[in-house]
């Protein structure tokens, strides 16, 4: 992507160069398409056949390059080309008909656009002549996907599609990644074509900018070395550009807290001393605080989303920013950017590296030793923490279950989580040691990622072991791709954070609409229903099948699915549910009203409680609850966090 | 709220302009006026874009516009600096008593008459908004009978051209 790191996927300028010119042949349209695909090093497409895509189906069961791995439906196809994608860094590529199978790709490709991730759909269209008509299983894809593609294409000449495919993997994966579909017509894949590699790429209103403007640089870099409360905002750009040891490099040159959103989770190992943490609405206490009381904001490759910001009116008053994103429109769309920087954050790493140790070298160090103390204080005093369930509830705490199994499948495996509770547990309690370990729908909120994300992040990585944590809301509007991996022989391991409910919009049901808990019971595992049964349904699939519903059974039952790697395993974790994801900011306020439980906030020095900026570290602190496993010291009853028994 | 008038440079391909309309509706900016067509070079067509919008959300949708693949260029042309006209069809009812004081109307803003019937007139009026605004209140006592407005196209002043740059600039 940009000229200091090299992509896993080529450039079809680079590919132009590796590949060996080809003299044209005389092929069909759909032959061109697989040709194509071929020659993009594609290894793998998710997809399912229809009508309008049937002609391309035929060559593709002649490619010995590309599997094609057929899921069950078509969602399924695009959250597994994500997985596929985010885990690999590669571009993923789903396929399906025109019609209803197209339609059935836009979430996971509207959910791609968000959170920035490279993959191509092709989708079949009908006729050219038909187009327009309403004919059978006719849907205007190309229209339907504007607003939610970084760009997309109507093919109705079987000569142009070497070069769409190939400008279609450009735009993907250049840039600000992103999703680009290709609707290709059925006439147009019929018909009679001659096929040469590579195509004249004619993109002339494209052009990204990958380096930083070296002026802005430098004045970001005397804001760094003039700062006295500076803190590093990372966002999922980190992860795309691939910029983990430029980032590593340059927290260790300046020092500078860190923190990483959602999208960025594992960009700077968790156990790195300056790391706070996930800021916003549910991030933790150092993270939030630490971006509140800065006075100045580096961010890199993330978008002052409205979940990290609060209300954005009071989001970090006294800092300055420095904002670096390699989308223009990213920079002083939300907050406005004092110092403004265009370009791919490897570079604009490895830039700041250099200007930083340049302006060490002429004595200009800046110096943060109070405000590095201030916020270990906070990580200190304000650790992340849960209350265990009461007597009256089913006695596993998903908090506790979230946190063993990270710290028994290790660093090196792949989470991939659905959308709600268990995610931001999963992201809070899992350490992340290095990027691309985490995969999550940050941006849309997609329930029903995790189980087809997994499955394509172990297709891209099979010799890791890849965990969906998944709701028991989420596994169930996807969950019929574990046929597809039990057929494709692709491993997954899923554990089901099991509350019988849709456990967030019960959380704010909770605290929000006077536990009137409309329609947020799914009846899987409390009271005695379990409609679906887990385990059964799992077995029903020729999966593995497992069941845990008391703590001290947690480590042995993730240990025997650790040992089962010749299928995939579910196991149903019945947890209880009331347990409720803390901190949080409520929405639309302040993050100075952050909240570490119900109606509980932080407890600061007298001093510090009310106004940010005040420099007087405090010696206060909430009851404190550790990340430790559960014991009876934490069962405080003195602490009103979640509401037991309800 | 002010006016801006954006030009955009697109490259000259189907679909061009739902995404740009689009792309304005998605981000709820209300486009006032718009006029499209090919250019010089025949491959790029140019589109004005005449929005109500406040200065940063304009930046905004600037950046939006720029992100789009087959958007070459985008430039605001300031009134004072460019050039900016508009086409008006009029159908004005004018009977004898009422006729030459019509044509006394047009003749003031260098308007024409493009069609006669015995009930009324058909005129033409090129001008930038304010012009076309002021002719229509004067029309307005005698009773117009149906309006039709093309959308407003506008030129930088002196010698630069915007496709020059669109096409030079790497």
């Amino acid at each position: 992507m940009s000229e200091s790191g090299a992509r896993v996927t080529p450039s079809p300028a680079q590919m132009a160069q590796h590949t060996r010119p080809r003299t044209p042949i005389e092929v069909t349209g759909a032959q061109s398409l697989v040709l194509s695909l071929e020659a993009m090093d594609v290894d793998t497409v998710f997809g399912i056949p229809g009508g309008a895509i049937l002609p391309a189906y035929d060559p593709l069961l002649d490619s010995v390059k590309v599997r094609h791995i057929l899921v069950r439906h078509e969602q399924g196809a695009g959250h597994a080309a994500e997985g596929y994608a985010a885990a690999s860094g590669k571009v993923g590529v789903c396929m399906a008909t025109s019609g209803p199978g197209a339609t059935n790709l836009v979430t996971a490709i509207a959910d791609a656009n968000m959170d920035s991730v490279p993959i191509v759909a092709i989708t079949g269209q009908v006729t050219s002549a038909a187009i327009g008509s309403d004919a059978f299983q006719e849907a205007d894809i190309r229209g339907i996907t504007m607003p939610v593609t970084k760009h997309n294409y109507l093919v109705t000449n079987a000569a142009d599609i070497p070069r769409v495919i190939a400008e279609a993997f450009h735009i993907a994966a250049t840039g600000r990644p992103g999703p680009v579909l290709v609707d290709i017509s059925k006439d147009a894949l019929q018909a009679k074509t001659t096929f040469s590699w590579p195509p004249r790429i004619e993109l002339p209103g494209y052009r990204p900018v990958l380096r930083p403007h070296s002026k802005q640089i430098r004045e970001a870099a005397r804001a760094i070395a003039a700062a006295e409360r500076p803190i590093l905002y990372i966002g999922g750009g980190v992860i795309r550009a691939r910029a983990s040891e430029e980032l590593r490099r340059f927290v260790e040159l300046t020092q500078i807290p860190v923190v990483t959103t959602l999208m960025a989770r594992g960009a700077l190992p968790d156990s790195h001393p300056l790391h706070l943490g996930m800021p916003g609405m549910h991030g933790s206490v150092p993270a939030v605080t630490g971006l509140q009381k800065s006075d100045l904001i580096i961010c890199i490759g993330a978008r002052f989303d409205d979940r990290v910001t609060g209300q954005l009116s009071t989001f970090a008053p006294e800092a300055a920013v420095i904002h670096a994103d390699i989308d223009p429109a990213e920079i002083s769309k939300n907050r406005k950017a004092d110092i403004p920087i265009v370009g791919d954050a490897k570079a604009v790493l490895a830039d700041l590296i250099e200007a930083v140790d340049n302006d060490m070298e002429a004595g200009h160090v800046g110096d943060y030793a109070a405000w590095r103390e201030r916020v270990a204080g906070w990580k200190e005093m304000f650790p992340l923490g849960w209350t265990e369930p009461g007597p009256d509830d089913a006695p596993l705490a998903p908090q506790y279950v979230i946190q063993r199994l990270g710290a028994i499948a290790g660093p090196e495996a792949v989470y991939v989580a659905g959308v709600g509770q268990h995610q931001m547990w999963a992201a809070q309690f899992v350490d992340y040691e290095r990027p691309n370990a985490w995969l999550n729908s940050g941006g849309l909120g997609t329930m029903g990622y995790a189980v087809p994300a997994a499955m394509g992040a172990k297709v891209a990585q099979p010799e890791r072991v890849v965990w969906a944590i998944d709701g028991d809301g989420c596994f169930q509007m996807t969950n019929q791709e574990l046929a597809t991996c039990v057929i494709n022989d692709v491993p997954i391991k899923v554990a089901v954070i099991n509350n019988s409910s849709l456990g967030m919009v019960r959380q704010w049901q909770t605290l929000f609409y006077n536990e009137r808990y409309s329609n947020t019971d799914l009846h899987t595992s409390h009271a005695g229903e379990r409609v679906p049964d887990f385990v059964k349904l799992a077995e029903a699939y020729g999966c593995a099948g497992l069941r845990c519903e008391r703590p001290e059974d947690v480590d042995a039952v993730i240990e025997a699915a650790m040992a089962i790697n010749d299928r995939p395993v579910v196991i149903d974790f019945v947890v209880h549910r009331d347990a409720m994801v803390w901190p949080m900011v409520p929405a639309g306020v302040s993050n100075d009203l952050i909240q570490v439980a119900k109606d509980t906030a932080p407890q600061w020095d007298r001093e510090e409680s009310g106004a940010p900026g005040d420099d007087r570290e405090g010696g206060g602190g909430v009851s404190r609850e550790s990340r430790g496993p559960a014991t009876a010291a934490h069962r405080d009853p003195a602490h009103p966090a979640t509401p037991a028994g309800k | 709220m002010s006016t801006h008038t954006l030009s955009v440079l697109v490259e000259n391909k189907p679909g061009v302009l739902a995404r740009i309309a689009g792309l304005f509706s998605r981000r709820g900016f209300n486009i006032h006026s718009l006029a499209v067509g090919e250019t010089e070079i025949p491959e790029i067509s140019r589109m004005t874009v005449v929005v109500d919008v406040e200065d940063l959300p304009l930046e905004q949708v600037t950046k939006q516009l720029n992100k789009l693949v087959e958007v070459l260029k985008v430039v605001e042309l300031e009134p004072g600096s460019s050039v900016q006209r508009q086409v008006m069809l009029i159908k004005v009812k004018a009977d004898p008593a009422t006729r030459s004081q019509v044509l006394e109307m047009v003749s003031m803003f260098r308007a024409k008459v493009v069609d006669v019937a015995t009930e009324s007139l058909t005129i033409e009026a090129t001008g930038n908004r304010d012009k076309l605004r002021a002719l229509l209140d004067v029309l307005e006592p005698y009773g117009i009978k149906e309006l039709v407005q093309s959308g407003m196209v506008a030129i930088g002043r002196g010698p630069r051209s915007i496709t020059d740059r669109a096409l030079t600039k790497p």
